[in-house]
């Protein structure tokens, strides 16, 4: 892939809002901005209700994932525009989902919501209605999914890049504080794991930094690009953020996202943990 | 997730002694701005947390003690920086004004 196939900026967007085959969806860390307004057009998911299994600690499967699609009517064939707050984190989170299920074609909002309100674009309270489809999926790519023991074989033979704040890397904080939180049992990082906060790869207003710029920001924290890259946080959607990057942008071949990430590794009996900054 | 709610100034249901809170309000000409963007950096100026501003133009932060600085980006204006120190059992105020 290439940066001009996955991203599209606020003018692009301005002029297909009217397109009856691109749906823009707003996938947002507060779910609860939606309500007060949304790009025209736009339609929600929720990452937290519509994205994860309710019982199991899963994805909802592939049955799940076509009716909600389908409910929010959107085809197999839409370009499906995502664009969040907070840096898009979790729109590329859910990016990184629709790319499992195989939708074709979908791309992010450069800067996302934020970069949208500073610019004082039109942001409007009314719900979209787009009439219902019927979507089909694929079988999850797991080439783009890595599982647990898949990242302790890659322990020292992938890169791995643990994406999160260093207080959390070192082992300081089990998660960024003060919020409701599913807690790993020990904190720290699995070894051998290069530490780039996700942040890291965005500007200030929410757009991706350079081509060059990131390609330096992996490199000089030792990421060997010529391997594979395995990359986690704590329940996997800012990394699904630095998936997007080596990925989607930069175009590295084997980059898998380890959802199950620091709230499964840090309660794994018997697992290499290690404490401290890198 | 980003340590930052969206949040009034009130500090009604906060344990404040095991906190350290930046808070604080953005105006332009004296009329609070409710499309803000706050951003807490660290002390190394790496990105640590955002918050939009609540209607009244409020954010609200919970950080860790020590220095920061706080970037606050706004539709048409230049993003103003300042920095503050924050301590356990304090609340650090900040009055931000955009051009």
């Amino acid at each position: 892939m290439s940066r001009s196939a996955v991203l599209v900026d606020a003018d692009w967007v301005e002029a297909h809002l009217d397109d009856a085959n691109v749906v823009l969806v707003e996938v947002d860390e507060d779910t609860a901005a939606y309500d007060k307004n949304h790009i025209r057009g736009a339609v929600r998911i929720d990452w937290k209700q519509d994205l994860q299994d309710q019982v199991r600690r899963d994805f909802v499967n592939k049955e799940q994932f076509e009716s909600l699609l389908s409910q929010k009517g959107i085809g197999n064939d839409d370009t499906v525009v995502l664009y969040g707050g907070n840096n898009n984190w979790f729109a590329a989170y859910a990016y990184w989902y629709f790319k499992l299920y195989g939708h074709q074609d979908v791309k992010l909002l450069d800067g996302g919501r934020k970069k949208w309100e500073l610019d004082s674009r039109e942001l409007v309270p009314e719900i979209a209605d787009r009439a219902a489809t019927t979507y089909t999926a694929s079988e999850q790519d797991r080439g783009i999914r890595a599982f647990r023991d898949e990242v302790e074989a890659a322990i020292g033979q992938k890169n791995l890049v643990d994406v999160r704040s260093p207080d959390e890397f070192a082992g300081r904080l089990l998660a960024p504080a003060h919020l409701p939180q599913e807690q790993a049992q020990r904190p720290g990082h699995i070894p051998t794991a290069a530490n780039i906060p996700w942040s890291q790869a965005a500007n200030d207003d929410g757009t991706f930094k350079s081509d060059g710029d990131l390609t330096t920001l992996y490199a000089d924290k030792g990421v060997d690009l010529s391997k594979d890259t395995i990359a986690y946080c704590r329940i996997g959607e800012r990394s699904a953020h630095t998936w997007f990057v080596l990925h989607e942008i930069l175009g590295q071949p084997n980059v898998k996202n380890y959802d199950g990430s620091w709230t499964e590794w840090g309660s794994l009996v018997g697992v290499p943990i290690e404490l401290g900054d890198s | 997730m980003c340590g930052a709610t969206r949040a009034g100034v009130s500090t009604d249901g906060v344990d404040l002694a095991a906190e350290a809170v930046i808070q604080g309000v953005v105006t332009r000409e004296g009329e609070p701005v409710g499309t803000a963007y706050v951003r807490l950096l660290d002390s190394a100026g790496e990105f640590t947390a955002e918050a939009p501003t609540s209607a009244t133009g409020q954010f609200r932060f919970f950080a860790r003690p020590g220095a920061w600085t706080v970037r606050t980006l706004a539709p048409g204006a230049d993003p103003v920086d300042r920095l503050v120190t924050a301590a356990t059992g304090e609340v650090a105020e900040l009055q931000i004004s955009v051009g």
